[in-house]
């Protein structure tokens, strides 16, 4: 089924055939582009239906059910909704800053998917250090969420903008520390040879696909990668900064309408492309898990596509069960939890390579032994050391003098 | 054993269950559909007053406009006009009776406070007008439901009126039955000392 | 490469937003056209084909440091504008010492041998490359920067934490 799993990229070509030469090049680019941001968006819009579909069986009610089949045209309502309201600048806003922070949002969310393979030969750039381009633009998000929060002139505003940078800093150490136990193990910052990496089986008959999940560091470097990925795009249990019982709704608290949605619409592309990197680097990417026959008529992006919802489905579950973590229980999970479990894992990922070679019997229990040893005591510790309840004195009163 | 994230995997299993369980058991949806399924409302509720006929809706309301209620009622949304015949007496029957239901708070005093029964609550909460002013001014045209409605919206309230009802009624009957038989033994007893004394006089005449 | 479109459309856009970021009135302003000059270095450095320096360029100074420096703005409620003229009386014994220096770099780059030797064809300088020249030659700088920044990270956490003594039973 090599067609099917080419199709997009001979379709592509087929165009760029008819097209003559000096347009060659804008149209190639416009060609990659413009896929991206039609899917992307679209699977945004039934994102938002389904999340409130399943967030509402979770919850024992029907989700919204009104418009069109079953609800699901509930985002073209939604779309219709926002578009059509005013567009309210508050007076005193500093107004350059407040147009340029959802643009910017929206444009470091859409950058950052040009370097995730989403098939077989369907990457829009291959960059060598993708992985540090996806990591870089990343760092637009946190400019554009403090430009936001304080060009509205509102205290509730910067609040919440400033504790969504600080959680979005904190997260991105690990973050950066489960990609870089990656980028360890295959030598490469390119995504296209992280996901070459990961082909194969082993096993009976190939049964236990070559992912870098399934190994110890892999594991737990994709918790970490999950957990780190849901406070980056500030997604519960995590969204404190833009929880509507806590401080309404954050940094965009003075956004309406278009703007609004904007905001929205960025939050989940960087929810999408996030869980894109995790797939790219821990799930195999576009490999199909079983090398039998008929994974080979599915074709590679139905594969990528298939990860990037199930992890997205997950993401609501948790959204559905977990409560809320405070701005101190927040900031403690990251630097005291994860932070050091991200750097043993890198320590993991090093005596996992070096005990590559070892081929005497039973190497591989050992390995697989030592590696969830190192790894599983310093999770029990720190976790035991974060559910220990701070020790409450007796209440003190200070009194004034 | 306290393993650190077994709340979150325990967490994480129940609401799975939630999930999987609502599309198979149809008692865990708790949402009514609002304009094409209603709950039935209980029989303690109450949001808006309406008058009791018996059979008639005219000559069998119950009310008699006593205006108690009209005095009664904390925001005074009630007003009563007493009907009078050519004469001017008052019939026992009100001729016009409005309740403003942007002004009544559905206090239920001026069902504690009636006589006659004759001024219960309905459950019916669906009260949007498009006039804002007249249009929520009730009549007693919409506001005299038959006393089988009020059975059907309270059941165990309507039951005790009736036999409270009856029982006065037969009360009353046998106070009026009494009284009868007493004034016909009077009558009785009057007619025969007059026929005494009729008799006596004949035959005084007659010795002469 | 010199005079071409990219290098012209990067160099403009750092030129202009550092003088933004000097002369702006808007402290906040000042410190987001600070961030566009990082990111027209970063440009510059990408179209010298130095992927990792440039990508590394955005995630530390655009991500890092401009969030610092923003954060020190948030927290110190300077933002609102003042009525100071930008430019004090100094400024033109600043200009013209700033002239000077750029002067004299500039002439000692363009007489050095740099600009004599033709355009080589530079060896394409991979990650792997970097990365072993840190863990081989430039080992011990590598350790004492890495001493040097935990010191200071140290250091913040101890001036942090002491602003806010704390009394009563509560850690």
């Amino acid at each position: 089924m090599e067609k099917l799993d080419q199709i997009f990229v001979t379709l592509k070509a087929l165009v760029l055939g008819l097209v003559p030469e000096p347009f060659q090049l804008p149209v190639s680019i416009l060609l990659s582009i413009v896929p991206i941001m039609l899917v992307f968006p679209g699977m945004f819009a039934l994102t938002t239906v389904a999340e409130r579909k399943l967030l509402g069986r979770i919850q024992n009610r029907l989700g919204p059910n009104r418009v069109g089949p079953f609800g699901f045209l509930q985002w073209a309502a939604d779309g219709l909704k926002t578009i059509t309201k005013e567009d309210i600048v508050p007076r005193n806003a500093d107004k350059v800053v407040h147009f340029l922070a959802p643009v910017i949002l929206l444009v470091s969310a859409l950058l950052a998917y040009s370097v995730i393979p989403f098939g077989r030969n369907m990457h829009a750039i291959e960059i060598d250090a993708g992985i540090l381009f996806f990591f870089a633009v990343g760092a637009g998000t946190e400019l554009a969420v403090f430009m936001a929060g304080w060009s509205s002139r509102n205290k509730y505003a910067l609040l919440g903008a400033m504790r969504a940078i600080a959680q979005m800093i904190s997260y991105e150490l690990p973050l950066l520390l489960a990609a870089l136990a990656v980028v360890m193990a295959v030598g490469s910052l390119n995504p296209v040879d992280i996901v070459a990496a990961q082909d194969g089986g082993r096993g009976w008959g190939g049964v236990v696909p070559n992912w870098f999940v399934f190994t110890p560091w892999g594991f737990v470097g994709f918790v970490l990668f999950l957990i780190a990925a849901a406070a980056e795009s500030n997604r519960s249990p995590f969204d404190l900064p833009e929880a509507e019982s806590e401080i309404i709704a954050g940094y965009f608290v003075e956004y309406s309408g278009m703007k609004f949605a904007t905001f929205f619409l960025a939050e989940y592309l960087g929810l999408f492309v996030i869980c894109g990197m995790g797939v790219t680097l821990f799930l195999g990417g576009w490999h199909a898990p079983f090398p039998w026959f008929w994974c080979d008529w599915i074709p590679s992006w139905a594969w990528f596509l298939s990860k990037l919802v199930s992890i997205v489905l997950l993401y609501i579950w948790m959204r559905g069960t977990l409560p809320r973590l405070r701005i101190d229980q927040l900031m403690n999970f990251a630097w005291k939890f994860m932070l050091p479990m991200g750097l043993i894992n890198l320590v993991v990922v090093g005596v996992w390579k070096y005990t590559r070679p070892w081929d005497y019997f039973g190497a591989e229990a050992v390995r697989w032994l030592v590696c969830v040893a190192l790894l599983a005591v310093p999770y029990f510790l720190l976790g035991r050391n974060l559910m220990s309840h701070r020790k409450w004195g007796p209440r003190t009163y200070r009194y004034a003098e | 054993m306290n393993l650190p994230g077994k709340g979150i995997a325990t967490g994480m299993v129940q609401t799975a269950k939630n999930f999987l369980g609502s599309y198979v058991s149809k008692e865990r949806m708790v949402t009514v559909q609002y304009p094409e399924e209603r709950d039935k409302a209980h029989e303690a509720a109450r949001s808006f007053p309406f008058l009791v006929f018996d059979q008639d809706p005219e000559a069998g309301l119950r009310c008699v406009a006593c205006k108690i209620c009209e005095k009664e009622c904390p925001p005074q949304c009630i007003y009563i006009v007493m009907q009078r015949d050519e004469n001017g007496k008052p019939t026992k029957q009100p001729e016009t009776f409005d309740i403003d239901v942007s002004v009544c708070m559905s206090c239920q005093i001026c069902v504690e406070v009636c006589p006659f029964e004759a001024i219960k609550m309905d459950t019916e909460y669906e009260h949007s007008e498009f006039d804002r002013f007249d249009g929520l001014l009730r009549g007693k045209d919409r506001l005299a439901k038959s006393n089988d409605y009020y059975h059907s919206i309270h059941p165990t309230e309507a039951a005790e009126v009736d036999e409270r009802l009856d029982k006065e009624r037969k009360a009353k009957e046998a106070a009026d039955k009494a009284k009868a038989a007493k004034l016909a033994a009077l009558a009785n007893k009057a007619a025969n000392a007059e026929k005494i004394a009729k008799d006596a006089a004949a035959a005084k005449g007659k010795g002469e | 490469m010199i005079m071409d479109a990219p290098f012209l459309i990067a160099a403009s856009l750092t030129l202009l937003s550092a003088i933004a970021a000097i002369s702006l009135r808007n402290l906040v302003h000042c410190a987001l056209c600070l961030a566009l000059t990082f990111i027209g270095l970063a440009t510059l450095y990408l179209q010298l084909g130095a992927q990792f320096v440039g990508l590394t360029q955005i995630v530390v100074n655009v991500g890092a440091v401009a969030i610092v420096i923003v954060f020190a703005i948030l927290l110190t409620r300077s933002g609102d504008s003042s009525d100071e003229p930008r430019f004090n009386k100094g400024a033109v014994w600043g200009f013209l010492i700033g002239g000077g220096v750029f002067g004299a770099l500039g002439a000692a780059i363009n007489a050095s041998s740099i600009s004599l030797k033709a355009a080589a064809v530079e060896p394409s300088l991979t990650v792997k490359q970097i990365g072993q020249e840190l863990m081989g030659r430039y080992v011990l700088p590598l350790e004492a920067i890495g001493l040097l920044l935990t010191a200071a990270l140290i250091g913040a956490v101890i001036v942090a934490m002491r602003e806010t003594p704390r009394e009563g039973g509560r850690k």
